[in-house]
């Protein structure tokens, strides 16, 4: 009997037991955000400045890492027929593969960031903003993502093919993410929180339906 | 609307269709150009403005490619129509170059205009956006060994990416940055001179008509290549 | 106006040759390509319709 929680627990669960994908997704984002001193050079005043943008450019690459494994586990050994054919729609199973991959992936980044920040030279007086930014902005990395992941499932290459299809869709994301974070923006930001909120109040519909559809198509 | 679902009707109708489509594509092609050269250079911006020529109807032609695509994708989709499914496929590439001829075009534009070849605006944004998923159409279609379910998933990730179509055209409103406003297609009519607006008009149609007409033959060749696969695949089903 | 102060543009010619040059050679290719495309489809399909009466015959 498939249900909304019982199917979030059990990814909950598998993801600790390998306890590879999360781990792995937040020890990328602080690796490839500490190259940047190295490229960049080390002037605080620079890296202050570019600290928003890196930390979000991360943020969604390490979103990426885990997406094309979200529904492929599940479809080679058939669960994933049983969940299309239980009486959950399958809307919802989508929205709870995607709040899995959130709780591991994107959860553990809200506390990478504001260190992977400071250590960027990024004055600590912006964090909270900076924080609350990336809590809106990463459900939504989250639910395209799904839409991806459900696009290529069974394709191959299937892993740069996600990213190939999600990050252009990503980017009015990361733009409005960027301008509500940035502490030299004029004002405080709260039209980008509400572009952002109103994002993701789109995405909780529209991806879900989407990616149910994509499944659908992939188990035909 | 369903008379013309049989490919066998396409194709009877497109070969008598064809040879006009390209004979009066080439008229309007010419036409256009001619009218280019002709009109007059603009007061501020002088020759350059001739630019505009190509890279507006490019933009025009990027967008409506790509809502036909969504169109032919949600027919494919939903009644599994087979011209539709061909009309999509063989839509893409003739979109994406429509697009990658818009960010050129506005780039070489741009520089004389504004000094810089690019810049971060809403439209540029979303034009850039729109190249990105006619690119990820493409592979998408190709990533899997199964076509038919390549064509589904590409039909699905159209259909997504429509939303950007909007954004582009509303995004010189919504936000005041570099890109000009709307100047033709807007709620009080044209604002643009008509000595360069019918130049203007005459390439856009010449524009469309060289889609129109490419996607005819991209689509008759398909059809063409689906029956050699077919014909392939009786004899070697009859020989083995 | 001379030849070559028309080339010129107004100074532009640096710009606009190459959007008008480029906008030519990406949709020449384009139609050329489809253009072949379609002839050795049609080829292949005669060719093939043709072996086939041959055996039937």
């Amino acid at each position: 009997m498939v249900s909304f929680k019982a199917l979030l627990l059990r990814d909950l669960r598998l993801a600790f037991r390998q306890g590879g994908d999360g781990a792995m997704a937040v020890i990328f984002f602080v690796l490839a955000a500490l190259l940047f001193p190295f490229g960049l050079g080390p002037e605080p005043e620079a890296l202050a400045r570019d600290a928003v943008g890196i930390v979000w450019v991360m943020a969604l690459l390490a979103s990426l890492l885990a997406l094309d494994r979200l529904f492929q586990g599940d479809w080679e050994d058939g669960s994933l027929d049983l969940m299309a054919l239980s009486p959950l729609p399958l809307e919802l199973v989508v929205l709870a593969k995607a709040l899995g991959h959130w709780l591991v992936s994107g959860l553990p980044l809200l506390i990478a960031a504001p260190i992977v920040a400071s250590m960027l030279q990024f004055d600590t007086a912006g964090l909270p903003r900076l924080v609350a930014a990336l809590a809106l902005g990463t459900p939504t990395l989250s639910l395209l993502g799904a839409v991806g992941a459900a696009l290529t499932l069974g394709a191959r290459r299937a892993a740069v093919l996600v990213s190939l299809l999600v990050l252009p869709l990503e980017i009015p994301l990361l733009i409005f993410g960027v301008a509500a974070a940035d502490p030299a923006a004029t004002g405080d930001g709260s039209t980008q929180f509400m572009v952002l909120g109103a994002l993701l109040a789109l995405a909780l519909p529209l991806c879900p339906w989407a990616a149910a559809a994509a499944l659908r198509q992939a188990l035909d | 609307m369903h008379r013309f679902a049989n490919p066998a009707r396409f194709m009877r109708v497109s070969q008598i269709v064809l040879p006009w489509l390209a004979t009066v594509t080439v008229l309007f092609l010419v036409a256009g150009l001619v009218m280019s050269f002709l009109a007059p250079p603009d007061y501020q911006q002088g020759e350059s403005v001739r630019i505009m020529f190509v890279h507006v109807p490019a933009a025009w032609m990027a967008m409506c490619a790509y809502t036909s695509l969504a169109l032919a994708s949600a027919a494919a989709l939903i009644w599994r129509h087979p011209l539709a499914e061909i009309a999509a496929e063989e839509t893409a590439p003739l979109g994406a170059v429509f697009t990658g001829l818009c960010l050129v075009s506005g780039s070489l534009w741009g520089q004389p205009m504004w000094g810089t070849w690019w810049a971060w605006d809403a439209r540029m944004t979303s034009v850039l956006v729109l190249f990105f998923l006619y690119l990820g159409y493409m592979a998408l279609l190709n990533a899997f060994d199964d076509p038919t379910r390549g064509r589904r998933a590409a039909a699905i990730l159209a259909l997504v990416g429509f939303v950007n179509v909007p954004i582009i055209k509303f995004s010189v409103e919504w936000w005041n940055t570099l890109h000009q406003p709307a100047s033709v297609l807007r709620m009080g009519g044209p604002t643009i001179d008509p000595s360069i607006l019918w130049p203007l008009l005459v390439m856009a149609v010449a524009f469309t008509l060289l889609f129109v007409t490419l996607l005819v033959l991209r689509m008759r060749a398909a059809l063409i290549e689906r029956k050699i696969r077919v014909l392939d695949a009786a004899a070697s089903g009859a020989l083995g | 106006m001379s030849f070559s102060t028309w080339v010129q543009m107004g100074g532009y010619a640096g710009f606009v040759w190459p959007a008008y040059g480029i906008a030519a050679a990406a949709l020449g290719l384009l139609a050329g390509g489809t253009i072949r495309r379609y002839r050795m489809a049609q080829r292949r399909l005669a060719e093939m319709t043709a072996t086939r009466r041959g055996e039937d015959a």
